[in-house]
């Protein structure tokens, strides 16, 4: 990999704050302040910053993921549905075997959720090398098909019987069995052991993609799959492998937050990470050496927007449509760069 | 269910698909992806919602409409057919922005606004009660597909759209400018983006709830596709999935033993089997995702 330009990423953000602050204004609130408010809210505490840390566990498993599958020029835009199955598979384990003992049934439900995520990714994959199907608009599909699939699960099969028997029957799983709880980090906040996944996962990443052959393979496929398949590459199967591996990692974003933030499936679980991961992988320049540093940075504003949105009634979808801004602001100054480099 | 029910909610169902898809199906053709079409027509949607809560004039709604569609579209010809970004990215980025500004927008003005009065239903003479019933937005939605088949096909415009949709350098060396002809496309297609919002906001629903378009600005992508990127392919797709949402209405108001959750991803699973058993479109045009550079 070579050296990583980051001033796209100084850019996007920058821009985008610059527009978000237009829009407060328009809104009657002042910007200053409210961006005080975030910045507090995710550095000034500790609960803070473990809440931002907490947060940026989804972002950077789901990353990886999409780093993987751009390699191969794949766009993953369903770690949302893959997410949402991952953790639904591994609350259903935790729950069909409550009294197993936690160093056996906590690697089958993290392995359960993994594998959940690999196949509903895995289809998309399929599809596409088998008949050419759009995996952008595939996924976003599948996306609502695991929406409403977690709905039917969480009001029906897999509804808590406390749930039931109150009648309140709000749409959530019973809570797991505590065996498989992820330890927290510090004790009384969010941050749990998961946490220590992303260095080492961040590290498997980069070897894979630079120092092993299916790496150099899936950027022969992204560069141009008829050279490629030229080569003796099979192009169809490196295209299934990639999203298997990046629904793998979407998987297992989904069912740790269950089994060491949550504790039990419920709607809202994924926290919107599915996109949120797209948009800290773009802003880690998708190389996993940066990608857990934007994790933590754009964790840090999404945390800051809640806190916003308590303290001065903005509402929390301003962090979406900033995400939104990032996202433009990082395409076209990678274009922008891309043309310059050229000339 | 009678038939004739079904029939009408069909039509009535294919409204906002047939504009948003018939609106895609001018950006595509012209080589751009649209993929922020939800985060459009949510935008869409509000902006009509929200100058029907203050006017009462449905009319006005739909202009208000069309330019909110046309400010979505400012950025993405800004984003990707100016600066030349990555179209797929610029896309989700349009949703997101759209998606997260309707929702703040609504949440920061609409107050306790619910529902509006917005298009009345044109009963209309000797059509029987399938075609008549509906709001003037269904009845132009259907006019719009010959209309965009006119367009497309039979003016100097089209033909300029399909050049740069399909071989932007040698439309160049004719002397046709591919930076206005695409942002004319893409402009044309978020106005109609917009209003197929405005027609679930102000015409099929009369109301607006944050994320209401609910992914079927996405559906109306896969639609293009699907309709071999002919408007009147987009028509037979649109009619298609429309009429598998009437069934899925139809299973939850009969109240058969199929739950609702499964019933609602019936459409979602139509498109995925639809996409990949389709045969293969030579119709793609062959520079669509690609910016162009002399």
């Amino acid at each position: 990999m070579r050296r990583v330009d980051l001033l796209p990423t100084v850019v996007a953000l920058g821009g985008a704050l610059l527009l978000g602050a237009l829009l407060l204004v328009a809104l009657g609130v002042n910007p200053l302040q409210a961006y005080g408010v975030m910045l507090a809210g995710a550095l000034g505490s500790v609960q803070g910053l473990a809440q931002t840390g907490s947060k940026s566990i989804p972002l950077v498993l789901v990353g990886l993921g999409i780093i993987i599958a751009f390699q191969a020029r794949i766009f993953n835009i369903g770690a949302e549905g893959q997410m949402m199955v991952g953790a639904l598979a591994g609350t259903a384990l935790a729950l069909a075997l409550p009294s197993a003992p936690g160093p056996l049934l906590l690697p089958l439900v993290l392995a359960a959720g993994v594998a959940a995520g690999a196949l509903w990714a895995g289809f998309a994959g399929f599809l596409k090398a088998r008949f050419g199907v759009n995996e952008i608009l595939s996924t976003v599909m599948l996306n609502q098909v695991a929406l409403y699939l977690m709905q039917f699960l969480l009001s029906g099969p897999l509804l808590d019987p406390a749930e039931l028997a109150s009648g309140t029957r709000i749409a959530q799983s019973a809570s797991l069995p505590p065996q498989v709880w992820l330890p927290r980090l510090i004790p009384r906040t969010t941050l749990h052991v998961g946490f220590l996944l992303l260095p080492v996962l961040a590290a498997a990443v980069y070897f894979l993609l630079k120092r092993t052959t299916l790496g150099f393979e899936l950027r022969a496929v992204g560069q141009s799959p008829e050279a490629a398949r030229y080569a003796g590459i099979r192009v169809g199967t490196r295209l299934v492998l990639a999203m298997v591996l990046s629904g793998a990692l979407a998987g297992l974003a989904g069912v740790v937050e269950v089994t060491g933030l949550h504790h039990r499936s419920l709607e809202g679980m994924t926290g919107n990470a599915g996109f949120a991961g797209i948009v800290a992988a773009l802003l880690g320049r998708l190389d996993p050496r940066w990608l857990i540093p934007a994790g933590l940075l754009f964790a840090a504003l999404l945390v800051g927007a809640d806190k916003m949105q308590r303290s001065l009634q903005v509402p929390a979808s301003l962090a979406l449509a900033l995400q939104g801004l990032i996202l433009c602001f990082l395409v076209s100054a990678e274009a922008w760069e891309r043309r310059r480099r050229a000339a | 269910m009678p038939l004739e029910s079904f029939l009408f909610s069909t039509l009535r169902l294919a409204t906002p698909y047939l504009y948003a898809a018939l609106g895609e199906t001018l950006g595509q053709r012209a080589g751009v992806l649209n993929l922020g079409l939800e985060g459009t027509m949510l935008v869409g949607a509000l902006a009509a919602f929200l100058t029907v809560a203050r006017t009462g004039s449905p009319g006005l709604g739909v202009l208000a409409a069309l330019a909110a569609g046309l400010a979505m579209a400012s950025i993405l010809i800004l984003v990707s057919v100016v600066l030349k970004g990555e179209q797929g990215i610029s896309g989700i980025g349009l949703y997101l922005f759209g998606l997260g500004l309707s929702g703040v927008l609504y949440r920061m003005t609409a107050g306790g606004v619910r529902t509006v009065e917005g298009f009345p239903a044109l009963s209309i003479p000797l059509v029987g009660p399938i075609l008549s019933g509906h709001h003037l937005l269904t009845y132009l939605a259907f006019l719009l597909v010959p209309l965009m088949a006119w367009l497309l096909n039979r003016t100097r415009f089209g033909l300029e759209v399909k050049a740069v949709g399909q071989n932007p350098q040698a439309a160049d060396a004719m002397g046709i400018s591919v930076l206005r002809v695409r942002a004319l496309a893409v402009a044309l297609g978020g106005m109609l983006g917009g209003l197929a919002g405005a027609s679930l906001s102000i015409a099929n629903l009369d109301l607006f709830q944050e994320d209401m378009i609910g992914g079927k600005g996405f559906i109306a992508v896969a639609l293009v596709y699907f309709g071999g990127w002919n408007p009147y392919g987009v028509l037979g797709g649109v009619l298609l999935f429309a009429s598998v949402n009437a069934l899925q209405l139809w299973i939850q108001v009969a109240r058969l033993p199929i739950p609702s959750d499964l019933a609602l991803m019936l459409p979602y699973l139509l498109t995925i089997a639809v996409m990949a058993l389709a045969p293969r479109r030579k119709t793609e045009p062959a520079a669509l995702g690609r910016a162009f550079d002399r």
